[in-house]
């Protein structure tokens, strides 16, 4: 053995550095990519279309006009009609809200029962029930068009509200399911022998730890069904459309001269209540989505 | 004496699969009846099925002498404490402790007495305003304890109460549970798979394997006769030494021959008229094997034996030695002389030897 | 009492099991039933075999719209992932400013469909998108008209789908990277293992779980996508950019032709139970085991 000190092999620093910087750039361009058509939609909305014709799509708006964001809300034409978004706007929130809650609660009770109150046959209900979860709902809508007929609910909110509720059932049950399995068996024991029933336990035990997924299960609801298109477009008549029906019939309706400005401050305030929702509560927006999948 | 709970040849199975069979057991007011086994032999499960929180599939279980098959968890007039104390996370201690009585419509003023009084007997005060998550484990378990002694039952079930304590606080719990039952003078149903608690709180052991009781009897009972091997090996640590052997009977006892390595097989003489022959497996617990230059005694009981590996404990040092193939195991006192790789003296006491069939592991005599 | 207390947990699940039993078993029946008949605008019950299925497989636009889902669907999966990954990877460098990127990369996936088409319609559109921008700085002779393009405008629907999800499946990734045990990585880093070689021999193959449901999501998307065609392109130009969604959509509320509607969705289903039901089995035997 020679008596060499030992060296242990160093990284040049500039190489690091020069590392450290390429990562911080692609990160930075992929941001900018993703925020691009962000950015286009404000500055366009903001542009009068004089300027959109004659200036380039990313520049700043040279005068800013709010006309687009008040055509857009009060005034723009949804085919024949010309009151704007406003009365869809309100459509979407009479259909989310009653939807979002009662799919919530039924969710919160099945879920509850699945992990809970396991019977026999209960596993086999629940895969079923989820099963619902992933058929492409092309395959309902002729025969929920029909239902829909014979229930006299057809091209009214309540029925697009029934529809929501229907579909949503599966996943609302997944996400308490999967959250209630985690609370120990032995609380619900404890609980019978202590004297308490089905509902007590419910109601006293279980719905104060629920706070965490039930902001999870509102927000993916609100999410899905605010910006669902397809139900809207299949079960809706002209005056009861949600905002998204609303918003592609602005953006394609053929009268008079495209006003892309208008489009563009139409499909923000289409965007503006889920954006807010992510920019708020995103943490439960992504718990949302990867419970959707990840535990499928 | 009347029997508190009388379990009737009891059934219980999931589909096709049986957890417990045939199980019959009863005990008297004023009992500590502990159900010990490893995991999955069915022990928790015949807790839950007194509890009334599974269904049997056959038999009867009777508490104070009335039929509980109908009768829901609440109705039974029994107290529970779980594993993982099961302490509702969102209610304070104090209600914690109320939430049964609360449910059942006692009055404000009962309920608060009833509080005050089990708090005084748990020393647990301070803690009445907490959440169960501000307690530590040693605090939530007497929180636990008092959910169930505020309700006065006719029977208290427990299980495995002690299995997510640290070692001491273990030990200090299990003193504990043993003081509030001679208090008390309270009828239990304890489950655990530490054979050292149900030794120390039992006033009635069932050892349990497979569904299957093993054996029920004292602590003591289980500890010098044990039904059959496997009750010999679970009870008792280290476990009971089960050497193989050869039997002939010899006036009115026996001689007992044990193959050892790299000398003479081993001949004891057993006094006692057991009237054992044949191959057998020889019980001794480790107790029962003492160093013969510290105890004299008769020749035919003693004889050297090669020692492999010397295990200091403090009190008491382990030898391990091996005989008729096997390794066995003996509890010395800390002076041993015994070194690895030498051999040394022993004697075997064999008046409290157990002896087993080999094939079947039943008792013998 | 008893017998109540007992079966309240049943009471209570029945209601939304009997509606999953009726909308979605039953309706499926229905479906699969109207696809064997001759229905028109009204639905006819009598059986006539597989005569849709036949019209349906000879008929050019559904034709197009099979390749289409193939080609989007192979797209769209596969750059979502890799972009999804790779973000995932890089955002797991320990970036000071990862949660504001975090937001950035996901934040498409808040938005409607609808919103997202409508805004990539009007960047692609070429007289004053994209391509008009850039012949602003100078290049004349840029072209990038894809939407108007029947070859090329599926791969418009591809980059507006891509900008959309693949922050998700970089969310996905990013919370699988961060579920592989420290103690391997640590180990690794102290037997000398460069960090490329830990991504590709460590902990990329132990996230094999997530890459199934990133892909069972994806091709979820890909074969349901509607909106995004709808807002996009509206199928066009002429039906270039049709996808069996479309194409059914079409069939069952425009054309009245509720046969090739139900046998399309028939279809579609075969094809999403082709992917989803494998997965399903095999998540479900291993929570039994």
């Amino acid at each position: 053995m020679t008596d060499v000190p030992y060296a242990p092999p160093t990284q040049s620093r500039a190489l690091k550095i020069a590392l450290r910087w390429g990562l911080y750039l692609m990160l930075t361009v992929f941001a900018l990519w993703y925020l691009l058509p962000l950015f286009v939609m404000v500055t366009t909305s903001l542009k009068s279309l004089e300027e959109i014709r004659t200036g380039s799509l990313i520049a700043l708006p040279r005068e800013v006009t709010l006309e687009a964001w008040r055509t857009a809300w009060s005034g723009a034409c949804t085919g024949i009609q010309c009151e704007g978004l406003r009365p869809y706007f309100w459509n979407s929130v009479l259909l989310a809200v009653p939807a979002v809650l009662i799919s919530t609660i039924l969710g919160a009770m099945n879920g509850y029962v699945v992990a809970q109150w396991r019977f026999r046959g209960a596993n086999i209900i629940f895969a079923l029930m989820l099963f619902g979860c992933f058929i492409p709902f092309q395959v309902v809508l002729l025969p929920m068009a029909r239902t829909l007929g014979i229930l006299n609910i057809a091209g009214t909110i309540p029925g697009l509200i029934f529809v929501h509720v229907i579909y949503g059932i599966g996943f609302t049950t997944l996400f308490f399911r999967n959250y209630y399995v985690t609370i120990p068996a032995e609380l619900t024991k404890a609980a019978k022998i202590d004297g308490a029933g089905f509902f007590r336990i419910f109601w006293s035990i279980f719905l104060p730890l629920s706070l965490p997924i039930i902001v999870v299960t509102v927000i993916w609801q609100f999410t899905q069904i605010w910006n669902d298109f397809l139900f809207g477009v299949s079960f809706s008549q002209a005056g009861t459309q949600p905002i998204t029906v609303a918003l592609n019939n602005i953006v394609n309706s053929t009268t008079g001269v495209k006003a892309y400005n208008v489009d563009m401050a139409a499909a923000i305030i289409a965007a503006l209540p889920t954006l807010l929702v992510y920019v708020v509560a995103g943490k439960y927006f992504i718990r949302g989505l990867t419970a959707g999948s990840v535990k499928g | 004496m009347s029997a508190i709970l009388e379990v009737d040849g009891l059934f219980k199975s999931y589909g096709t699969t049986e957890i417990l069979k045939d199980i019959n057991v009863s005990i008297d007011k004023g009992e500590f009846l502990v159900l010990v086994g490893p995991s999955g032999c069915g022990k928790s499960t015949l807790l839950n099925c007194i509890a009334g929180l599974e269904p049997i599939s056959g038999g009867s279980i009777r508490i104070a002498g009335q039929d509980m098959t109908e009768v829901s968890p609440k109705d039974r007039n029994i107290a529970m404490v779980f594993q993982s104390y099961a302490l509702y996370p969102t209610m304070s201690v104090a209600r914690n402790i109320t939430f049964g009585m609360q449910v059942r419509g006692v009055d404000k003023a009962t309920q608060a007495a009833k509080l005050a009084e089990v708090a005084r007997q748990l020393q647990i005060e301070p803690l009445l305003n907490r959440r169960p998550g501000q307690l530590s484990g040693g605090q939530r378990q007497r929180v636990a304890m008092g959910r169930a002694l505020v309700r006065d039952p006719a029977l208290f079930l427990f299980d495995e109460p002690l299995s997510n304590l640290d070692a001491k606080l273990r030990v200090e719990m299990r003193t504990e549970i043993k003081r509030l039952h001679q208090d008390l003078g309270a009828s239990m149903v304890y489950v655990t798979h530490d054979q050292i608690e149900a030794m120390t709180l039992a006033t009635k052991i069932v050892v349990m394997k497979g569904g299957i009781i093993q054996q029920i009897g004292t602590p003591h009972e289980i500890y010098t006769r044990p039904a059959n091997t496997f009750v010999a090996d679970f009870m008792g640590s280290p476990a009971m030494n089960l050497i193989p052997a050869r039997a002939q009977p010899d006036g009115t006892g026996s001689m007992i021959e044990i193959a050892r390595d790299g000398a003479d097989p081993l001949r004891l003489h057993d006094p006692r008229p057991s009237g054992v022959s044949g191959d057998i497996l020889l019980g001794l617990r480790p107790e029962d094997m003492h160093e013969a230059s510290k105890r004299p005694g008769e020749a035919s009981q003693a004889g050297e034996v090669r020692i492999e590996v010397v295990e200091p404990a403090g009190a008491d040092t382990f030898v391990v030695a091996r005989l008729g193939g096997k390794e066995v195991t003996s509890r010395l006192s800390a002076d041993t002389l015994a070194r690895a790789g030498e051999t040394l003296e022993f004697r075997f006491d064999l008046s409290k030897a157990s002896y087993f069939a080999p094939e079947t592991g039943e008792r013998l005599g | 009492m008893q017998w109540l207390e007992r079966h309240v947990p049943k009471l209570v699940l029945a209601p939304s099991f009997i509606a999953a039993l009726l909308f979605v078993y039953g309706f499926i029946g229905w479906t699969a039933w109207v696809s064997f008949t001759r229905s028109r605008l009204l639905p006819n019950y009598d059986l006539v075999g597989t005569i849709q299925y036949e019209r349906l497989f000879a008929s050019p636009r559904w034709e197009v719209a099979l390749n289409n889902l193939f080609v989007f669907g192979v797209l769209f999966i596969g750059i979502s992932m890799l972009l999804g990954l790779l973000l995932a990877i890089f955002l797991d460098q320990k970036i000071r400013t990862e949660g504001v990127l975090r937001t950035i990369y996901l934040y498409p996936m808040a938005l409607s469909l609808i919103v997202t088409g409508t805004a990539w319609k009007w960047m692609l559109n070429p007289g004053l998108g994209l391509e008009a921008m850039v012949r602003g700085w100078g290049f004349e002779d840029f072209t990038f008209d894809w939407i108007t393009d029947p070859d090329m405008a599926i791969y418009t629907v591809v980059i507006a789908g891509v900008w959309q999800a693949s922050g998700f499946v970089m969310a996905l990734f990013l919370a699988g990277l961060r579920s592989v045990d420290g103690e391997i990585i640590k180990a690794a880093q102290v037997d000398g293992i460069p960090t490329h070689r830990i991504y590709t021999a460590i902990i990329i193959p132990s996230m094999a779980p997530i890459f199934l449901s990133a892909f069972i999501v994806l091709s979820h998307l890909a074969i349901k996508s509607f909106d995004l065609v709808i807002a996009l392109t509206g199928g066009g130009p002429g039906y270039a950019t049709d996808l069996p969604a479309t194409y059914m959509y079409a069939m069952a509320f425009s054309r009245g032709d509720i046969g090739q509607a139900a046998s399309s969705a028939m279809v579609m289903m075969m094809i999403v139970f082709a992917i989803v039901v494998p997965y399903l089995y095999s998540e479900l035997r291993a929570k039994n085991d």
